[in-house]
């Protein structure tokens, strides 16, 4: 980020409230064109990651995906920016705010929390985990719609019995969460255990999965 | 660059709009040297260094794809008896209430050229000169005549804006 930063010192031309004020661009210009340029890159095949944001009933998530993929779908509590700049720094630092690629995958969000959609059907891209983690969260699709599993029956599932702490931390680190369901696995004696967006939002999609 | 280019548009795309503008006059041909490069910077970040001025390197792409879109204009004019039409029609930019972006087209062009790199890209007296020719010091004196006369249409614009009041 250094070279991102060394503009915010004095400049010895106009400051910037004196060329904003000569010099008016309009808003919608600008919006136009930052979308035109992101259009062009999906086209030309230019973009590591495109992103976009969708309002949802457990707050705004961040969509990502690279051309193999869903890879990040991020809570605002995550923050957005830490989330972009990872994807910067291990997939690729041509990332852009480019909604086409996200498309699919924002509209069965949408019906997922309408209550019509049970199961996700978009390619996804584990790049940001690895090893056990990655094991376990590509397993954990297979727990059907409304259903839970016990981090323990999880750590079964994927033949590792005693992994039930590394099973926590594959969950506790999903890096697409919703899509890829960790709120379905809960503690042995029932309780929540954690969730990246929050108990509240774990507590949620419980909700919004037994009531369909 | 390990920064997502996102930021680098959000910082600096009105800074690259406003050079375009006022190097090709308030037109599509802006647009497309902006999205030209912003398109150009994008193939090239994952190679660029992290300590480089971003700002001042975007400034200095939007030099070259300027022009280049000067150039393609220059290709596709058919030669005639007629005068040449001056840059771009100036389109009433939006908010554009002092009229500053036809006074920038007006202005003489190595005014015109030194106001738009170095008072509103931002660029050093001699890097500026590097892109458009002369010494730091023409520059600098170019510049300073440029922001003298747009300030002057500034004042007389917001006098008439007092004055219908």
């Amino acid at each position: 980020m250094t070279g991102m930063t060394n503009d915010d010192g004095p400049r010895t031309t106009g400051t910037g409230a004196d060329t904003r004020t000569l010099f008016p661009v309009a808003d919608g210009d600008l919006a136009r064109l930052r979308a035109r340029l992101s259009g062009a890159a999906e086209d030309l095949g230019l973009l590591d990651v495109a992103y976009r944001t969708l309002d949802t009933p457990i707050g705004p998530l961040l969509l990502a995906a690279t051309e193999r993929g869903l890879v990040r779908v991020a809570f605002e509590s995550e923050g957005f920016d830490a989330a972009l700049e990872t994807l910067a720094e291990r997939v690729g630092p041509r990332v852009l705010e480019a909604p086409r690629r996200l498309d699919t995958v924002a509209r069965e969000l949408e019906e997922y929390f309408a209550g019509g959609r049970h199961v996700f059907d978009v390619p996804l891209d584990f790049a940001l985990s690895s090893g056990f983690r990655r094991e376990v969260q590509r397993r954990l699709p297979h727990i059907d719609y409304g259903r839970t599993r016990s981090y323990k029956q999880v750590a079964e599932l994927v033949g590792n019995p005693r992994a039930v702490r590394a099973v926590g931390t594959a969950c506790a680190t999903n890096p697409l969460p919703v899509v890829v369901p960790c709120h379905r696995v809960l503690r042995t004696d029932g309780g929540l255990g954690g969730y990246i967006g929050g108990l509240d939002a774990k507590r949620t999609l419980l909700d919004l999965e037994r009531a369909a | 660059m390990r920064t997502p280019f996102e930021v680098a548009v959000e910082r600096y795309g009105t800074t690259v709009l406003r050079v375009c503008r006022a190097v090709l006059g308030p037109g599509p041909d802006a647009e497309d040297a902006w999205s030209e490069t912003f398109l150009a910077a994008l193939r090239a970040w994952p190679d660029l260094d992290e300590d480089t001025n971003v700002e001042a390197w975007l400034v200095r792409v939007a030099h070259r794809r300027a022009v280049d879109v000067v150039r393609a204009r220059e290709r596709r004019a058919i030669p005639t008896d007629e005068p040449p039409e001056p840059p771009s029609a100036p389109d009433p930019a939006d908010g554009d209430e002092y009229g500053l972006w036809e006074a920038v087209a007006a202005l003489p062009e190595r005014q015109r050229l030194a106001v738009a790199y170095h008072y509103l890209g931002g660029l050093p007296h001699a890097e500026t000169a590097a892109l458009i020719g002369g010494g730091a010091d023409a520059v600098r004196r170019a510049a300073a005549d440029g922001v003298k006369s747009l300030r002057r249409t500034y004042r007389a614009a917001e006098r008439t804006k007092g004055a219908s009041r």
